[in-house]
């Protein structure tokens, strides 16, 4: 085959929409390696604007596409860290939820009577009159700290602003108890600082890459899937802990199809070889840690053949993995991954984890864990913000005493039970991009809190099942049709982006940042406010740290100056922010709580006879609940699948693409049926099915019905006693034959 | 073009990039995704593929078509199909042994065309552009010196269906 050619540099760059940059040519002066991210078709108009996304937490900047005004395509931004110059599937698929036909049109208040489904069109300022005279009454009532928020999502910067403002702290998301808690608090209590997102990983340079039920390729951390392809192609050594023979477990030198549940004492086995066989990095120990005799005496009897009938990894295969670790070490990577709200002693598992970075002196290392810089980026001052007279800590105020952060299922479960801290009611909520019902274990509790809720107000793009529970639903547009605050994330340069608006909004939808200032204007909050719009806002920002908004719309991503050193230098004095100053391998903070100083394994229950444990986790096409009905999305993945091992399916007689219904060990069964997906890549014993499936809520057209939410199924929800996490993987579920198909939902 | 299969995670960006790059309709796409799995628990391997036209040298899809709509672009040596020759036959789609062409509600055949209108300014298709992965390349086969060329010459590399004798113009590293 014979390609030709053509060099001719073809732009015809088009008029100025409002509140858009059209690429002038000026750009491609300034910039001539971005030339080639910007191709236009000829006699098009094409316009680009700077965003960041907004389908995933990674927020990878981007240049949003129009073509004659109309929505096209979206594409990285090579200036950036997180995208490199390339959104993953999700990001390229963005523009599906600025086109989705099911998204919220106009602001909806709740008809008299039960909670649930019952709306009327209202006008904007009919709802800001709602919500600001019930606030009134609940801080009248019970204080403004009644007030508690749930956020997902950058366009929650000003809604915080306003629960802070009104007098409450109660901040929180389930991205914490929910997710990335457990690993945040055990690297904070060994480290004294938590691996933040996006994780201070360093990939790109590692040696050994070991993964833990991380299953990145399937989730698209778009950063760490670019940095384990040039790992991959580096042929670095990676090693694969997992039931199920995931993307990542297919590239790996060394699959370990670990039994679930018993990852803990795999690192403990890990850590006895590294310690018995003098294989740790004693010289930085020396210098840096504190607590190794204790951890050497703890760990004396997890020896590899006493992991071996617990994990079903042999022996061998356990030296073996540890050698090749201690081989590439300080470049070994023990991925700290990102969900770990497994088992309920989760802390304490991600807490081996962490020691096992520290026995190979990776953290502050090349191919270990980087030091990140973040920009430092002033906001327009405000007055201080009115001191609570009680925060989330009091709800439980004996429980959970290493959580860095407000557990959103305590919150829930203070709602739900006023008796839990009678002093301190929670009554109103102020929900932003989360939808509860599908994030917080036991969806029956969440919605038994609301029921005894003065106010729920839920913000979101899209008519998400907790919108149906509101009392007042505040229709936001896209983050492709407003302005948001700047990204300002931890990486290995200290970086910016803007996010501006590619399109007016659709239907009657705003930005949540004007929401807000027609709230604070009718609750006398205007001070905190100091700025006339987002435009106002984002300028005073960028010029504080030398930009402007104009440079920011023609470049979208800033580095700025200030990035500190990535690594520990050779023989450097750190002091780590714990309180012993050093790396604790064993935790006296842990032990003087009455928890394990060093992580002890105890075994969790076992699936019953006939039960399988159910694992979940991420699919490429999606994030969480939020994506399953954007139709670009949608279209490459409507349901999701139960892995069945093919023994399994045979006892069974299970074929493939059978749908069935899941029962769980409580004997509650999924409100939908699953597809059966009959595959050799997942044990006998558990089943696996991406998380995010299985709406109940009609409106999503193109969601409803199709998968099953694992949510809505999750059993024995052990609570993490060191931090307030939720367990999700002790639920065994067994098979209901369908009776129909899926098409007669 | 060439596609790592050791790089390749299956996650389908290059589908969403053709698919607003070329603004393809809903329900339809210009390429997809493979996914095969060998071997039994727990000795098992795994390879993603993102397949699409393969560009014959010897494509069955031109010499099926009655009206010349298929047709071999002399400047590229990219298929193309020109919609207004296109009568939808269906001759095409039989002919292919890749299923690589559709209909469109609009009546004639559509499939992948290597992005030649980024290809003629000097950029890699949609596809390649996306791939986080970075595991596609696009290149000249007839220049030594390009990359698609070196690898071909350093990795082992497999076509899809070469007992068709299309002489396809997509390779899979190995």
């Amino acid at each position: 085959m014979k390609p030709h050619v053509s060099r001719r540099q073809f732009l015809r760059i088009g008029a100025l929409g409002a509140g858009t940059l059209a690429v002038a040519p000026t750009l491609f002066r300034h910039r001539p390696s971005a030339a080639s991210t910007f191709p236009v078709q000829n006699g098009d108009t094409v316009t680009l604007t700077p965003t960041y996304c907004e389908i995933c937490f990674w927020q990878c900047a981007g240049w949003v596409h129009a073509k004659n005004g109309r929505p096209w395509k979206i594409i990285g931004n090579e200036d950036d860290l997180h995208s490199r110059g390339r959104m993953c599937t999700r990001g390229t698929a963005g523009m599906g939820a600025y086109t989705d036909p099911d998204r919220l049109r106009t602001p909806l208040i709740r008809e008299e009577g039960p909670r649930g489904q019952r709306f009327r069109e209202a006008t904007w300022d009919e709802a800001f009159d709602f919500i600001a005279a019930r606030l009134e009454s609940v801080r009248e009532q019970y204080g403004p700290e009644s007030l508690a928020m749930f956020s997902h999502g950058n366009g929650a910067t000003h809604f915080k602003t306003l629960t802070k403002a009104f007098g409450s702290q109660n901040i929180t998301a389930p991205s914490y108890a929910q997710c990335r808690g457990p690993r945040d608090d055990a690297f904070l209590l060994t480290f004294g600082e938590a691996v933040g997102s996006p994780e201070r990983t360093d990939i790109e340079n590692t040696r050994c890459l070991v993964l833990i039920g991380s299953h990145i390729g399937e989730n698209l951390h778009n950063g760490q899937v670019q940095e384990m392809s040039s790992a991959i192609e580096r042929d670095a050594r990676i090693i694969v802990v997992d039931p199920r023979f995931s993307v990542a477990a297919s590239k790996a030198d060394r699959w370990l199809a670990i039994k679930p549940s018993t990852d803990l004492a795999l690192l403990l086995a890990w850590i006895h070889v590294i310690v018995e066989e003098e294989l740790y990095d004693a010289e930085y120990l020396a210098q840096y840690a504190t607590g190794l005799d204790e951890l050497k005496e703890a760990v004396r009897s997890n020896t590899p053949e006493w992991a071996y009938p617990i994990t079903t990894i042999e022996p061998d295969v356990i030296r073996e993995t540890a050698r090749m670790m201690a081989r590439n070490a300080p470049a070994t990577l023990v991925h700290p991954g990102r969900h770990t709200t497994w088992y309920g002693d989760d802390t304490q598992r991600m807490r081996a984890v962490a020691i096992l970075n520290a026995l190979l002196g990776s953290w502050g290392r090349k191919g270990g864990f980087f030091y990140p810089s973040t920009a430092s980026v002033p906001s327009p001052e405000h007055p201080p913000f009115p001191v609570p007279r009680w925060t989330w800590r009091d709800l439980a105020p004996n429980d959970y005493p290493f959580a860095s952060s407000a557990i959103a299922s305590l919150v829930r479960d203070a709602t739900a039970d006023p008796s839990m801290a009678p002093d301190h009611p929670v009554k109103a909520w102020l929900v932003y991009g989360s939808n509860l019902v599908y994030s917080l274990p036991d969806p029956d509790r969440t919605i038994e809190a609301i029921q005894n809720l003065d106010l729920l107000v839920a913000v979101d793009i899209q008519p998400s099942e907790i919108c149906g529970w509101a009392d007042v639903v505040l229709p936001e547009c896209t983050y492709l049709e407003r302005y948001d605050d700047l990204r300002i994330l931890p990486g290995r340069e200290p970086q910016i982006a803007l996010r501006a608006p590619a399109f007016e909004p659709l239907y009657d939808t705003k930005p949540a940042a004007w929401m807000v200032r027609q709230l604070a204007a009718r609750m006398g909050l205007d001070d905190f406010f100091p700025w006339d719009d987002m435009e106002d806002f984002l300028e005073r920002r960028l010029r504080a740290v030398g930009s402007s908004l104009d440079e920011m719309m023609r470049i979208g991503v800033k580095t700025l100056p200030g990035a500190s050193p990535l690594y520990i230098q050779p023989g450097e004095d750190v002091r780590f922010n714990t309180p012993s100053g050093r790396i604790e391998l064993h935790s006296q903070q842990l032990a003087a709580s009455g928890f394990d100083g060093v992580p002890r394994f105890t075994p969790h229950p076992e699936p019953p006879p006939g039960y399988y444990r159910l694992i979940q986790g991420r699919a490429p096409a999606h994030t969480f609940a939020r994506t399953t009905n954007n139709p670009l999305l949608n279209e490459l993945m409507s349901e999701n699948d139960l892995w069945v091992n093919t023994a399994t399916a045979e006892d069974w007689g299970l074929e493939n693409g059978r749908y069935v219904h899941l029962r769980n060990q409580d004997d509650r069964v999924s409100r939908f049926p699953i597809r059966v997906r009959v595959t050799e890549r997942i044990r006998p014993d558990c089943v696996y099915m991406a998380h995010g499936f299985g709406h109940t809520e009609k409106l999503l057209t193109k969601a409803f019905g199709r998968g099953v939410d694992d949510n809505e199924i999750l059993a024995d929800v052990k609570v993490d006693p060191v931090m307030g996490g939720t367990a999700r993987r002790n639920t065994f579920v067994t098979f209901e034959l369908a009776t129909a198909e899926v098409e007669a939902i | 073009m060439v596609i790592d299969t050791k790089l390749c995670i299956g996650c389908a960006d290059c589908v969403v990039a053709c698919k607003t790059e070329n603004e393809v309709p809903e329900g339809y796409c210009r390429d997809w995704i493979a996914e095969a799995t060998s071997g039994t628990f727990p000795d098992l391997s795994l390879e993603y593929r993102s397949e699409r036209c393969n560009h014959c040298d010897s494509p069955p899809c031109v010499h099926a078509c009655p009206t010349g709509a298929s047709f071999v672009d002399e400047e590229s040596n990219v298929t193309l199909v020109d919609p207004d020759l296109c009568t939808g036959c269906k001759s095409c789609i039989a002919a292919c042994p890749y299923d690589a062409r559709f209909v469109l509600p609009e009546g004639y055949v559509s499939k992948c065309t290597f992005c030649i209108h980024r290809v003629r300014e000097g950029l890699d298709p949609a596809c390649v552009s996306a791939c986080p992965t970075r595991c596609m390349h696009f290149g000249d086969l007839n220049d030594p010196q390009s990359d698609v060329s070196r690898l071909l010459r350093t990795r082992s590399w497999k076509v899809i269906a070469p007992a068709a004798g299309t002489e396809p113009n997509v390779y899979y590293l190995t």
